[in-house]
């Protein structure tokens, strides 16, 4: 998928202005609220025509203001998978996934219906009302019902953002077959990085209606590193946990991590934050903190006022932020080696 | 038992003719004006709101001159109308006219307070799965203004049920072809021996009234319940 746009729009006090050009299938549009992500969506969508400018996907222009072209939101096959879920309260949820899907001219459905709600485990729940769904369920119908109306670009606008942190979790991995199962392209709006380090490959930041930057999701939480108060979040695949007793014994690659929280999966994601790892030069020998992992450094960077540490650990990567006197004093360098430090209780088992 | 004459009889269907003439006819431009109210932005919208409302505000009886004016053989579209040989003033069809242009305000008031209930979202929704316009009003907007319609619907046709002033201009008071309940209660009431009878066809009212209001909270309650 490629998409240019130039656009400019204004209401009141707020100005939107975005000129740029990206490609790829997850690509993801992150700002804090009020940095003008959901009205650049909704101009993709056709919802909210711009002021002046052009819009262009895959060589189709979809909007020109110089060229008196504005292609109506139900021809531009842009999908979208809102907030809050927007299902429609009259019809169940069989309906409500079948509306889009008959709608779509026979040619372009490719997404077989029990495919879809196999895959999106919505088997039970066709004969019911919508209204009696629970939040997950709900966002998991709205996903469902975008996709069939196969799309040829998916646009979520802050999917996550109306449920709690242990469905978000679980949506995740729904969202994310957009891509890998059905192939459709999307782009995924979030003011949360962990968001879109989970569902997002290319980041476009807005901050104040204007467009900052293009970047990598890695990329954009390393460089918001030095101003996050949560610092950079090391996100680690775990393997199924052993009980050592009074902590949790979990595979992380080669490395056995020591982590208060269990899970009774056979995989799970933990968060860490870069301000939780503490850095020695020789090894300690003994701390009260149950993780010493011996690593390499990788490499270092700058973010704000910090130094974040890329650190080698048995093949994993692990980001640990210093200040410049520590770097100073512990001789840290590329190749140089350094033994982290981390509490049993500094992971967070994200639920899911 | 109450005493009931035929002439009654004859209100009493007359008023219910008219009342369900006037609401089945006046619903689908309600519909469309509530819902260009609603959701289409125009110029001289507040113009349209006006009009539409005037009835509201107006004495029933300067409606029903301003009809007279207008469908009267002289009248701009009556003598157009009496050239096609088509006569309304003082026959049913005047009373039904006269009873949904007085109702009419009520209709479009009770579907515009649906309408702007509907979230808009889901009607962005509708737009980006791939339904025109037209598509997403038959099938989000119309099934989810139905308890905006029954609301109209209940309201205009009490109102119809009640209508006197512009009724008696436009279709004058003619037992057995014009006279609804309450122009025949207004006969009654001007003669000093028909008290009952005034009585009997009130009761009526009421109890027509009460049915209609029954069976609107009946199907509110049942369209609330499927929601």
């Amino acid at each position: 998928m490629l998409i240019s746009m130039d656009v400019k729009k204004s209401f009141g006090a707020f100005a939107l202005a975005a000129n740029t050009t990206f490609s790829g299938d997850r690509i993801g549009v992150f700002g804090t609220s009020g940095s003008g992500k959901s009205t650049l969506v909704s101009m993709l969508a056709g919802l909210v025509n711009p002021d002046e400018g052009e819009i262009v996907l895959d060589g189709e222009c979809l909007f020109s203001s110089a060229g008196g072209i504005n292609v109506r939101p139900e021809k531009r096959r842009i999908g979208m998978v809102f907030q809050q879920h927007c299902l429609f309260p009259h019809l169940n949820v069989r309906s409500n996934l079948r509306y889009g899907y008959k709608r779509c001219p026979a040619h372009f459905r490719t997404i077989d219906f029990d495919t879809l709600v196999t895959v999106l485990g919505l088997n039970d729940l066709l004969g019911r009302g919508v209204t009696n769904l629970s939040g997950g369920e709900k966002q998991r119908v709205a996903l469902g019902r975008a996709i069939l109306a196969n799309p040829r670009l998916l646009l979520m606008d802050e999917p996550l953002s109306a449920l709690d942190d242990t469905l978000r979790f679980q949506i995740i991995p729904y969202l994310r077959s957009v891509s890998s199962e059905f192939g459709i392209p999307y782009l995924f709006i979030s003011h949360s990085l962990v968001e879109m380090r989970l569902m997002t490959d290319t980041v476009l930041a807005f901050d104040k209606g204007v467009m900052i930057g293009q970047t990598t999701s890695e990329q954009l939480a390393r460089n918001r590193m030095g101003s996050s108060q949560v610092g950079y979040i090391n996100l680690l695949k775990l393997g199924c946990p052993s009980d050592d007793g009074t902590l949790y014994a979990y595979p992380w690659g080669t490395v056995r991590l020591l982590i208060s929280a269990g899970s009774g999966r056979d995989s799970s994601m933990a968060e860490l934050s870069s301000k939780d790892i503490i850095l020695f030069k020789q090894n300690p020998e003994a701390i009260s903190a149950r993780n010493l992992l011996a690593c390499t450094v990788r490499s270092l960077f700058n973010s704000g006022r910090k130094i974040g540490v890329e650190l080698d650990c048995a093949g994993n990567t692990l980001v640990s932020e210093v200040v410049q006197d520590a770097v100073n004093e512990l001789g840290i360098v590329p190749g140089s080696t350094v033994f982290a430090a981390v509490k049993a209780s500094a992971f967070r088992i994200l639920p899911g | 038992m109450i005493p009931l004459t035929s002439t009654d009889y004859d209100a009493i269907r007359l008023s219910l003719q008219v009342a369900i003439a006037a609401t089945v006819l006046s619903l689908p431009l309600g519909f469309g004006i509530a819902y260009l109210i609603t959701f289409v932005k125009f110029r001289g919208k507040i113009v349209l709101e006006v009009f539409v409302n005037l009835p509201l505000t107006l004495p029933p009886v300067v409606v029903g001159y301003f009809l007279l004016l207008l469908l009267g053989k002289h009248g701009w579209l009556g003598s157009l109308l009496n050239d096609a040989g088509i006569r309304l003033i003082f026959t049913l069809k005047a009373a039904v006219i006269a009873s949904a242009v007085v109702g009419f305000p009520l209709l479009v008031r009770s579907l515009r307070v649906g309408m702007e209930g509907i979230d808009r979202r889901l009607i962005n929704a509708s737009r980006t799965l791939g339904a025109p316009w037209h598509d997403t009003l038959l099938t989000v907007i119309l099934p989810l203004s139905i308890p905006g319609l029954l609301a109209g619907s209940s309201l205009m046709f009490a109102r119809s049920l009640g209508e006197f002033g512009a009724t008696i201009i436009v279709a004058g008071n003619i037992p057995g072809v014009t006279q609804t309940i309450p122009l025949a209660i207004y006969e009654y009431a001007s003669s000093p021996t028909s008290e009952t009878m005034a009585l009997a066809l009130c009761l009526v009212s009421v109890v027509i009234s009460m049915a209609v209001l029954f069976m609107h909270e009946l199907l509110v309650r049942k369209t609330a319940r499927r929601d």
